[in-house]
């Protein structure tokens, strides 16, 4: 029962020292509120570049061709052996019949197709194609099929994965140093608000420490303030991300149509559900972890006696 | 020299002591002997007098009782625990056994005399039923019951010590530091405060005070300590602030 009291005390002389700081409480939200807006449009540009280089990935595939004279059978335990890889997404096979017919619509005039007759000079050009999961794979499993017998010829485009999976890699590591500068940036902000709040009522605490409240007694308010702080810090950019990005999507949309044809972005509530829970979490973790390094070293600079 | 305390103490027909040090010492940083190799003992129920100059180790002693400090060598002993080595959440619970007035008062000025009083309750965890009946019962002894909602701007220097002194007994301590408990206020409001004191002493509370002032200590007649450069050089049963009677 004394702890729930406690807990709401510290509740309320945590939102009294927001008010009370309200300078430096401010000062502290919108930072933060800058820190997890630039993380979540970071994470929504990343969410959608990974989208789109995972369809990127999807259409980019590795054609598998046999030995001369190999029997159907032979190109079944191929095809079973590829299927076996967990990397494998999708696998296709298109017989020498059809990879003729698709030649002639593509390539060939009418009067062309007539000289051939029956004959097809693609006899030997039956094929998988294979499409993977992660296109970073795409080595490995070239190496892999490679050494399955009866397999003459791999082709694959190594540029595509090799640009693919770098700008991945690029557009990852840049994500985390802004996002790890800019909770450094938010941690000294919430320390000097919560310094500032412990030098406003050092009388107060040491007051406090003199009748003998605990030490947990003291810091409640002061890790509620910080966590107040990172939970109106996480909030205020959630709303404003989950109204602005459906707007911006529609107007990329609508503005640049011919470059972003084809192009799906993902959808908001999709951003979101990572968002909401990711950004609160910063928040309230960063609330907290400031507070408490901050009043740890604070607390034990005020004298009783 | 006598150490009254502890010839009572001896004596056997009386309980442990409140405070007991033992060959106490404490060396600051810049060499600075401020107590040295102290011995004292006070019985519950005692009234005690420590006086000595600037410097003579009246603030340690007292922070050494408060456990802000922790002695260089020696134990000491209050309520019969050791507290010379303390964790910080001992040292917490070891507070709540003192009741302790300043000269100055340290209250705090955007609360009202009654929530200064029931902060004191509030910080220990106290039910709110125990703060509401408490803290009108202490104030009204302190001759405070009409002035709950004043704040302590608008409090006479005497007032403002009766609701500080109201602040540290409402947890009913075992021992009440008052560190130059008159040293702000005029003559009448100082004896005042020493009659609530000795008071709160009939009541059975052991009470220190550090105090400069001559008259009151030659007046009242208790138990004196005095202390000269960290060093305990008397202890009258019965004593002046210069000359006693032992």
């Amino acid at each position: 029962m004394q702890k729930i009291s406690t807990f709401v005390y510290g509740i309320g002389q945590g939102l009294k020292n927001i008010f009370r700081n309200r300078m430096f409480s401010l000062a502290s939200i919108a930072t933060m509120a800058a820190c997890l807006f630039l993380f979540g449009v970071c994470y929504s540009v990343i969410a959608n570049f990974r989208s789109m280089i995972s369809k990127a990935e999807q259409r980019v595939g590795i054609t598998v061709f046999f030995d001369e004279g190999i029997t159907d059978e032979g190109i079944s335990a191929i095809g079973e052996k590829i299927r076996m890889r967990a990397e494998i997404s999708e696998i296709i096979f298109t017989s020498a019949d059809q990879a003729w017919e698709e030649y002639k619509k593509e390539k060939l005039s009418p009067e062309l197709i007539e000289t051939f007759g029956d004959d097809n000079p693609l006899e030997n050009s039956a094929s998988y194609t294979v499409y993977l999961n992660d296109i970073s794979m795409q080595d490995s499993l070239v190496r892999y099929i490679m050494d399955i017998e009866g397999v003459r010829k791999v082709n694959h485009k190594k540029d595509v994965s090799e640009n693919l999976t770098g700008l991945n890699k690029v557009l990852t590591v840049l994500a985390v140093a802004i996002i790890i500068i800019l909770l450094g940036v938010t941690i000294f902000l919430i320390s000097i608000t919560i310094s500032t709040g412990v030098s406003i009522r050092k009388q107060e605490i040491a007051i406090m420490k003199l009748i003998g409240a605990t030490n947990f007694f003291i810091r409640i308010p002061y890790i509620v303030e910080g966590m107040i702080i990172g939970i109106i810090g996480a909030v205020i950019p959630l709303l404003i991300l989950n109204f602005s990005y459906g707007v911006i999507i529609s107007t990329l949309q609508e503005n640049f149509q011919l470059l972003l044809s084809g192009t799906e972005f993902v959808e908001g509530k999709d951003i979101m559900k990572v968002l909401i829970p990711v950004s609160l979490a910063i928040g309230i973790g960063i609330g907290f972890i400031g507070s408490n390094v901050t009043l740890g070293r604070q607390l034990k600079k005020i004298e009783v006696g | 020299m006598r150490n009254f305390g502890l010839e009572r103490a001896l004596s056997g027909d009386i309980e442990p002591p409140v405070i007991r040090l033992d060959d106490v010492s404490k060396d600051y940083a810049d060499d600075r002997h401020a107590i040295k190799k102290m011995n004292l003992v006070v019985n519950k129920g005692e009234f005690v007098f420590v006086v000595g100059s600037s410097g003579s180790g009246k603030s340690t002693l007292i922070k050494l009782l408060l456990r802000e400090i922790a002695p260089t060598s020696g134990k000491i002993y209050v309520m019969g625990k050791d507290i010379s080595r303390l964790r910080q959440k001992a040292i917490a619970k070891h507070r709540r056994n003192i009741g302790i007035v300043f000269q100055d008062f340290r209250l705090l000025p955007e609360m009202t005399v009654y929530e200064n009083v029931a902060f004191a309750q509030r910080v220990i965890e106290t039910p709110i039923k125990k703060i509401k009946r408490d803290v009108p019962n202490i104030l009204s002894i302190m001759g405070l019951s009409e002035r709950l909602d004043a704040y302590p701007s608008e409090l006479s220097g005497g007032e403002q010590q009766r609701v500080a002194l109201a602040r540290a007994l409402v947890n009913n301590p075992m021992l009440l530091l008052a560190d130059e408990p008159t040293g702000n206020l005029d003559p009448k409001n100082s004896w005042d405060i020493m009659r609530l004191l000795e008071d709160v002493n009939r009541r059975g509370t052991t009470v220190i005070v550090v105090t400069h002032n001559k008259e009151i200590v030659d007046m009242m007649q208790k138990r004196v300590v005095h202390l000269n450069k960290g060093v305990l050089t008397n202890d009258y049963e019965k004593g002046g602030y210069t000359n006693a009677k032992n």
